[in-house]
């Protein structure tokens, strides 16, 4: 028997891959959090418009948020629908 | 609680040779549209001049929508509040089925597209109404010919992000609860516990980020995108009559 069969090889790294697309995360927080941080600056000089500000901060973090959710969608179809072992 | 072997929605109802069938989605589906008809139905029976009860709960719901929509789209594009108030309340009730423990209907892709699809057929409607074909045409061509491209493709990219982002916001919050019980259940059946404990109190906090914050956020942020793109496409055409 081989030390590497072809399948676990491609599920293998496939695993591997679906690991690595966590680090989008990274940029999500980033972009988000500095979305927070100035919605923050601007509540504290206008604590009156705080409706407003939340409403446009929850928007647009929802708009920085689609890059994550592609990249979640394609670390799932790795994972659970794995295209890649039909191949072999 | 799911089953993570399977991502997909259970066939609960299959006909013949099970080529036609009902999945939980639909199933789940009907039964929203069917509470909400009835909540509609119940709540606005026998109004009263001075309201009370379960009347002040439907005016409360109808005035804070229809507050919505004017805000954010303007005071005479509240023939709109309707449609977004409907879509609102499904979105809040299917993106919390999870809190009776079913598996949420916008978990689904098809429920996703079937929704941002609405949206984006209702935004070029309104763009075609308001600005024509060639104005439409001269407003994607604008300010230089070149964009016209791109901007085709923004217009295309914007009902696949729709979906998909309230589909992978939803569907991740059920495989991450998925997770939580799978794990809770191996850790109580390790104990021997004679009731399993450790599912009753620990994924509380879960449950409220999963199924109560998230949903009435992916709600919000479906309806007010769908508010905004809409009155971008009728709001153009305004600013340029103002001129």
């Amino acid at each position: 028997m081989p030390l590497l069969t072809p399948a676990g090889f491609v599920l293998g790294m496939s695993a591997l891959s679906a690991a690595c697309i966590g680090l989008a995360a990274v940029g999500i927080g980033l972009g988000q959090g500095f979305a927070a941080g100035k919605a923050v600056e601007g509540v504290a000089r206008q604590p009156e418009a705080q409706g407003d500000i939340l409403k446009t901060m929850l928007v647009g973090q929802a708009v920085a948020e689609t890059t994550g959710i592609f990249a979640f969608l394609i670390s799932m179809i790795l994972l659970f629908v794995n295209p890649l072992v039909g191949m072999l | 609680m799911h089953d993570l072997s399977n991502l997909g929605p259970r066939i609960i109802l299959g006909f013949g040779d099970g080529g036609i069938f009902v999945t939980e989605t639909v199933f789940f589906a009907i039964i929203i549209a069917i509470t909400m008809s009835f909540l509609a139905f119940w709540m606005t029976h026998n109004m009263q001049r001075q309201p009370k009860g379960k009347q002040v709960v439907a005016e409360f719901i109808v005035q804070g929508i229809y507050k919505l929509v004017e805000d954010t789209m303007g005071k005479h594009n509240s023939n709109f509040a309707p449609y977004i108030g409907t879509l609102f309340i499904f979105l809040l009730f299917a993106n919390s089925l999870g809190l009776l423990g079913f598996r949420p209907v916008t978990a689904d892709v098809n429920t996703a597209f079937a929704l941002s699809l609405t949206t984006a057929f209702l935004i070029q409607y309104h763009g075609f109404r308001t600005m024509g074909f060639i104005g439409k045409i001269k407003h994607m061509s604008s300010p230089y010919p070149f964009m016209f491209p791109l901007k085709v493709i923004e217009e295309l990219s914007f009902p696949i992000s729709l979906g998909f982002r309230l589909f992978g916001n939803i569907l991740g919050g059920a495989i991450v609860m998925a997770l939580l019980f799978t794990s809770l259940e191996t850790a109580s059946e390790a104990l021997h516990l004679p009731i399993p404990l450790l599912q009753a109190v620990i994924p509380l906090p879960g449950n409220i980020f999963f199924d109560i914050f998230e949903p009435i956020l992916q709600a919000f942020i479906f309806t007010m995108l769908t508010m905004v793109f809409i009155s971008m496409e009728i709001f153009i055409i305004g600013d340029e009559h103002d001129h």
